[in-house]
C-alpha cells in the first residue's frame, strides 16, 4: 500500500542537481574507513579500490594508487548501497492501472522519469538500486522494473542491466476494492472477494498457457511449410505472463493474510510458476515454513500496520520470525519517505527480534539483491561486485547515521558537503530568474498600455484611388 | 487586421478598386467569372524562402498558381497590378497545429485544454480491446466549418495554411492541411489526411482504461499491433476466405493501418526532455514516421533529435506562471529554468539542425503567436529562419512541400504582402493571396473574444474587416 507522503522540505538545490559523475575518474580509492562488507565481516581502517565501477579490491591496504581518487573516510562507514525491494518512485503518472483486473500490458518501465526529485533524495537515503512496483489495484497488476538511482542520466539508463522484469501482483483487500469503489453509476469491477481474486489469476493464467500454445502452434505449422495461415495476434496483456510461466519473469505479490498468501502458493503450483516475492506479507510469520519452502522471499516493513483491516494481524517481529524459519527477507520502503531511512527500519529488526547487525544490515542489501536476482552484482562489498556504496559518518543502524556520499557503479552520485555547498548558488539564480520574469512582466505591461497611436485623420474610404500609388491596385497589367 | 497593433484604430486603407475586387466576389457566383485571378506585384522585395531574395523584383499570380517571379517578368494583360514599392513579398504563413474552423467539442472534462476526453461509451473500458477514446476514422477536413471567425483573423494576421488536428481521445482522428479561405469547406482542404495525432494523456481516471500514462502507451502499442496484425492478416483472408475463419470487424485497427501504411506523420506529444526521448524511443519502436508536437524542452535534447532526423512542432505557448496562482507559491528552480529557456529552443534546433515548425496550440488570437515567437527571436532565433519554421519547413514535415511554403512558379499561389518585416510588431500586412484568392487586409474594430458573440454584419461596399474579403 501506499501512504500519503509527509511533505519533507528538502533543499530546492535538488530539484536542479547536475550529476555529480560527471567529474568522478575511474579509479576511486576509499581509505581509513570502517567497511561493513556483509559477506565477509567488518574491516577497520579498510580501504576499497574501485576501478571502472567496480570493486578491485577490499582489505586494509592504506596506499592509494597513481591517479586514483582518494576519498578519505577516516572515523566513517562504508555499507553496500541500499537496495529497495518496494517502491514507486521515478514513474510518470499514475503508478495504478486501475480499470482492468488484469493489468500486465502496462510497463514501469515505459514511463520512467528519471528528472523524478525523490530519486536524488533516496540517493540522500543510502539508496543506490529500488525496484519498482505497479500499484496493488489489480490481482495481476503491470510489468515492473529494477533500476539504479542514477541521477541525471536518461532514463533508458536507470534499469539495472540484466536483471529480470518482473510483475505485480495484487491480493486481499486492494484488488477487490474492500476499501474504495467507483463513483456512483460506474460498475463495480469483478473481482470482489478473495475468491474472484484467485479466479481472476487462474484464468489468466489458462489464457496465458492457451496463448502460448496457439503461437508454437503457428510457429510449428508455419515452418512446417504452410504459409497462407493468418498468424495470430499479438496479446501484450498475456505476454508478460507467458514469460511468468516461462520463469523469465518474477512475480512480485503484494498480500497480507496468510490465507490468501496460501492461495497464491496453489496457484503457482498449478501452473508451474514461482513466486518470487511476496510484499508487505505482514501474516508471513504465520506461514514462514510454507514461504520458506516454496523459494519465495519476503519484503516487509519494519513496523507499519493497522491502517486497514487486513494489516491489522501484524507483528514487528515478522523479519526476523520469517528469516529464523528460512525466509529470505528484506525491508523495503513503499514509500519515497521511508526510502531515506531504511537503514534505520532495519535496525529495528535489532530490538524485535535480536538479530544481529549484520543480519540486519542484510534485510536492505544483500537479501533484496537475492530477491530480485542482482546477488551476483551488488549486495555486499566483495571483489568483483559493483562499487556501488553508501559512506556514513556513524554507524549506518544507529539512528545519528547520516549517509555523507552514496556511489553507484563507483560514481559520486551524492554528495552531501558538495550537496550543502552548491545550495546558495541554485538559491540566487532562483531569485534571478524570478527578478527576470517580473520585470520581463513589467515591461510587457508597460508595452500593453501604451497608449495607441491614433490615426491623424480617417481615411475618405470614397475617395478614388491613386492609379500606382505603392500599394494600391489597379486594374491592367501588360506593362 | 487584427493584431501587428492599434486595434481598430488604424485607418483602412481601401480604395475603389479593391472594394470592387472585394465585393464582385463577395457576391458574385463562382464561374461567373466576376472575380479577379490574374495578379502581379510588381517592385516589390519578394522573399522566396527558396532562394535568395528579390531585391526588386514582380510576382505573378495566375488562377490559383505562383506563375511566375523574377526581378523582370512580363505580366499578363488580364491582371489587376499591385504596385509594391515599399512592400515585402512573403509566402504565406502556415500554423501547424489548430483547431480553426473545428467545432468545440461540447463540454469540458476539466483537464488540459478543456476538451472532453473521449466519445461517451457508456461503460468503463477495460483495456485496448475496448478502444476507448479511438476516433482515428475522423478526418478533421471532414468537419471544417469555414464560418469560424479566427479564420479570417489568421489569415488577416499572414496565415494562409494551418493543419487543423481533430481532439479528444488517445485516437482523435486524422489532421488536415488546410489553406485559410474559401466558401466551403471542400474548397479550403489541401490535404484531407495529412497527419495521425495521438494522444498519452490518460482518460479513464483510476476506474477505467487507460487510467495512467503507462496504460495509454500499453494502449497505443497494442492498437499499432492489431493494425499490423489487421494489414498481414487481411490479405491472407481474402486469399483463403473459404479456409479460415473471417478476420472481426474492427473499425479502429483498419483505420489506424490504413493511417500507417499511407505517408500520414503520427504527432508524438512530447513536451519537456523525459516525453522527448519517450517518444523517440517510442518512435522506434513502433517504425513510424514520428513527428514530435510541443518540444518546449527540446533546448536539451536537440543533438539527439538532429542525429536521429526528427522534426518538431513546437508549441508557441511557452511555459507561463500561473495567472491565478498562489502569488506566494514556492516555484521550483526547475520550473522557472524552463520559463527561461522554453523560447530558446526554436534557436537551439536551429543550430543543431533539426527541422521545425511552429504552431499556435490553442493561442487565442494571431498577435499571441507573434509575441510569443518574438521571445525566440530575442532568444538568437533569426527572422529567416522563423520565417522558414512558419513556411517551407512547415510545409515539407507536413508533406505539403511540393504545394507550398515559398514563392516559386508552380507552388499554390498561398502570398501575403506587407509593408515591413514580418516579424517586427510594427509592420501591417497588406495583402493577402489564399489560393490566388486576392484579400485585402483591414483592422479589425474589436478583437472576438471567445465566446462573445459579435452582431451579424451585413453586406455592403465600404465594410471594413473580412466581411469585405471573403464570400460567406
Amino acid at each position: 500500500m501506499k501512504r500519503a507522503l509527509p511533505i519533507v522540505l528538502v533543499a530546492l538545490a535538488l530539484l536542479a542537481h547536475a550529476p555529480l559523475e560527471a567529474q568522478t575518474p575511474n579509479v576511486v580509492f576509499i581509505q581509513n574507513a570502517t567497511i561493513l562488507t556483509v559477506t565477509h565481516g567488518t574491516i577497520e581502517h579498510g580501504s576499497i579500490l574501485i576501478r571502472d565501477g567496480k570493486i578491485a579490491a577490499v582489505g586494509t591496504d592504506s596506499k592509494p594508487p597513481d591517479g586514483a581518487t582518494v576519498i578519505d573516510a577516516a572515523g566513517q562507514f562504508v555499507i553496500p548501497g541500499i537496495i529497495d525491494c518496494h517502491s514507486h518512485i521515478a514513474v510518470d503518472g499514475s503508478v495504478n492501472e486501475g480499470g482492468p483486473a488484469v493489468s500486465s500490458m502496462v510497463n514501469i518501465a515505459d514511463v520512467l522519469n528519471p528528472a523524478d526529485v525523490n530519486i536524488y533524495r533516496d540517493l540522500a537515503g543510502g539508496v543506490t538500486t529500488a525496484n519498482i512496483l505497479h500499484g496493488s489495484a489489480n490481482p495481476i497488476g503491470g510489468q515492473t522494473v529494477v533500476i539504479k538511482l542514477r541521477w541525471g542520466k536518461q532514463a533508458d539508463q536507470l534499469p539495472f542491466e540484466g536483471a529480470l522484469p518482473g510483475i505485480k501482483f495484487a491480493l486481499g483487500e486492494n484488488p477487490k476494492r474492500s476499501n474504495f469503489g467507483p463513483p456512483a453509476g460506474t460498475p463495480a469491477r469483478y473481482p470482489a472477494t478473495r475468491l474472484g481474486v484467485e479466479e481472476v489469476i487462474r484464468k489468466a493464467f489458462i489464457e496465458a498457457r492457451e496463448y502460448k500454445k496457439q503461437g508454437d502452434d503457428y510457429n510449428q505449422r508455419k515452418s512446417a511449410g504452410d504459409h497462407n495461415l493468418i498468424p495470430p495476434r499479438r496479446d501484450l496483456r498475456l505476454e508478460p505472463l507467458v514469460e511468468v510461466l516461462e520463469g523469465k519473469r518474477y512475480v512480485h505479490s503484494h498480500c497480507y493474510r496468510a490465507d490468501e498468501i496460501l492461495m497464491l502458493l496453489r496457484v503457482a503450483r498449478e501452473f508451474g510458476f514461482k513466486v518470487r516475492t511476496f510484499q508487505h506479507v505482514l501474516e508471513g510469520y504465520k506461514v514462514a515454513d510454507e514461504i520458506a519452502v516454496s523459494g519465495a522471499g519476503g519484503s516487509t516493513f519494519s513496523d507499519w500496520w493497522a491502517y486497514k483491516i487486513e494489516a491489522y494481524d501484524a507483528i514487528p517481529y515478522n523479519a526476523a520470525l520469517m528469516q529464523e524459519r528460512g525466509v529470505v527477507v528484506s525491508i523495503n520502503s513503499d514509500s519515497a519517505e521511508e526510502a531515506r531511512h531504511l537503514n534505520q527500519e532495519a535496525a529495528k529488526t535489532m530490538k524485535y527480534g535480536e538479530l544481529s547487525a549484520n543480519e540486519a544490515l542484510k534485510m536492505i542489501t544483500l537479501n533484496p539483491a537475492i530477491q530480485l536476482g542482482i546477488d551476483n552484482r551488488v549486495g555486499s562489498i566483495d571483489v568483483g561486485k559493483d562499487a556501488d556504496l553508501v559512506i556514513y559518518n556513524h554507524d549506518p543502524l544507529s539512528v545519528y547515521a547520516v549517509a555523507q556520499k552514496t556511489l553507484i557503479d563507483g560514481q559520486v552520485y551524492f554528495d552531501r558537503e558538495r550537496e550543502l555547498a552548491s545550495r546558495p548558488a541554485l538559491e540566487k539564480e532562483k531569485q534571478a530568474l524570478l527578478d527576470k520574469e517580473k520585470k520581463a512582466a513589467e515591461e510587457e505591461k508597460k508595452h500593453d498600455e501604451k497608449p495607441e497611436k491614433k490615426p491623424d485623420k480617417k481615411p475618405d474610404q470614397k475617395k478614388p484611388p491613386k492609379p500606382g500609388e505603392s500599394g494600391r491596385m489597379v486594374r491592367g497589367g501588360g506593362r | 487586421m487584427k493584431f501587428w497593433s492599434n486595434r481598430g484604430r488604424a485607418p483602412l486603407i481601401t480604395i475603389g478598386a479593391c472594394m470592387v475586387a472585394s465585393v464582385v466576389w463577395a457576391h458574385a457566383a463562382r464561374g461567373e467569372g466576376g472575380e479577379p485571378r490574374y495578379f502581379a506585384i510588381t517592385n516589390a522585395r519578394i522573399v522566396l524562402v527558396s532562394g535568395p531574395t528579390i531585391e526588386n523584383g514582380t510576382v505573378v499570380v495566375a488562377k490559383g498558381l505562383i506563375q511566375a517571379v523574377g526581378a523582370s517578368v512580363a505580366i499578363p494583360p488580364e491582371a489587376w497590378v499591385i504596385d509594391g514599392k515599399g512592400l515585402t513579398v512573403y509566402p504565406g504563413l502556415i500554423d501547424a497545429g489548430t483547431d480553426l474552423g473545428l467545432p468545440k467539442p461540447e463540454e469540458s472534462t476539466g483537464a488540459g485544454h478543456g476538451r472532453p476526453a473521449a466519445p461517451p461509451t457508456g461503460e468503463a473500458a477495460s483495456g485496448p480491446e475496448d478502444r476507448p477514446g479511438a476516433t482515428p476514422w475522423r478526418v478533421a477536413a471532414d468537419e471544417l466549418k469555414v464560418d469560424d471567425k479566427r479564420i479570417a483573423s489568421w489569415r488577416n494576421a499572414g496565415f494562409t495554411s494551418a493543419l487543423i488536428l481533430p481532439d479528444g481521445g488517445i485516437f482523435p482522428g486524422q489532421g488536415s492541411v488546410i489553406n485559410l479561405a474559401g466558401e466551403r469547406a471542400g474548397d479550403s482542404v489541401v490535404k484531407p489526411a495529412a497527419a495521425f495525432p495521438v494522444s498519452l494523456k490518460p482518460i479513464g481516471g483510476f476506474f477505467s482504461f487507460p487510467g495512467s500514462l503507462m496504460g495509454t502507451v500499453a494502449y497505443v502499442r497494442q492498437v499499432f499491433l492489431d493494425a499490423h496484425w489487421y494489414a498481414q492478416a487481411e490479405p491472407l483472408y481474402e486469399a483463403n476466405s473459404k479456409k479460415v475463419e473471417r478476420l472481426p470487424y474492427d473499425r479502429t485497427e483498419r483505420a489506424v493501418s490504413n493511417s500507417l501504411s499511407s505517408n500520414q506523420i503520427v504527432l508524438l506529444p512530447a513536451n519537456n526532455s523525459v516525453q522527448i526521448l519517450r517518444a523517440l524511443g517510442l518512435r522506434d519502436e513502433w517504425k513510424i514516421s514520428g513527428v514530435l508536437q510541443g518540444g518546449q524542452q527540446a533546448y536539451a535534447v536537440a543533438d539527439i533529435l538532429a542525429g536521429k532526423k526528427i522534426p518538431v512542432l513546437v508549441s508557441l505557448k511557452w511555459p507561463e506562471r500561473a495567472k491565478d496562482g498562489d502569488p506566494e507559491a514556492q516555484e521550483t528552480l526547475r520550473d522557472l529554468r524552463l520559463r527561461d529557456l522554453a523560447p530558446s529552443t526554436p534557436a537551439v534546433l536551429a543550430k543543431a539542425g533539426v527541422k521545425f515548425a511552429f504552431y499556435s496550440d490553442g493561442l487565442p488570437l494571431p498577435k499571441d503567436i507573434f509575441k510569443n515567437l518574438r521571445k525566440s527571436l530575442a532568444a538568437g532565433l533569426t527572422a529567416d529562419l522563423a520565417l522558414r519554421a512558419f513556411t517551407l519547413d512547415a510545409a515539407e514535415i507536413l508533406g505539403v512541400g511540393d504545394r507550398m511554403g515559398s514563392i516559386e512558379p508552380g507552388k499554390i499561389a498561398n502570398v501575403i504582402v506587407t509593408d515591413g518585416e514580418i516579424f517586427n510588431e510594427k509592420t501591417k500586412v497588406k495583402h493577402v493571396f489564399v489560393d490566388g484568392h486576392w484579400f485585402e487586409v483591414h483592422e479589425e474594430t474589436t478583437p472576438d473574444k471567445p465566446g462573445e458573440k459579435k452582431p451579424e454584419r451585413h453586406s455592403h461596399v465600404n465594410l471594413p474587416e473580412a466581411d469585405a474579403g471573403v464570400a460567406r
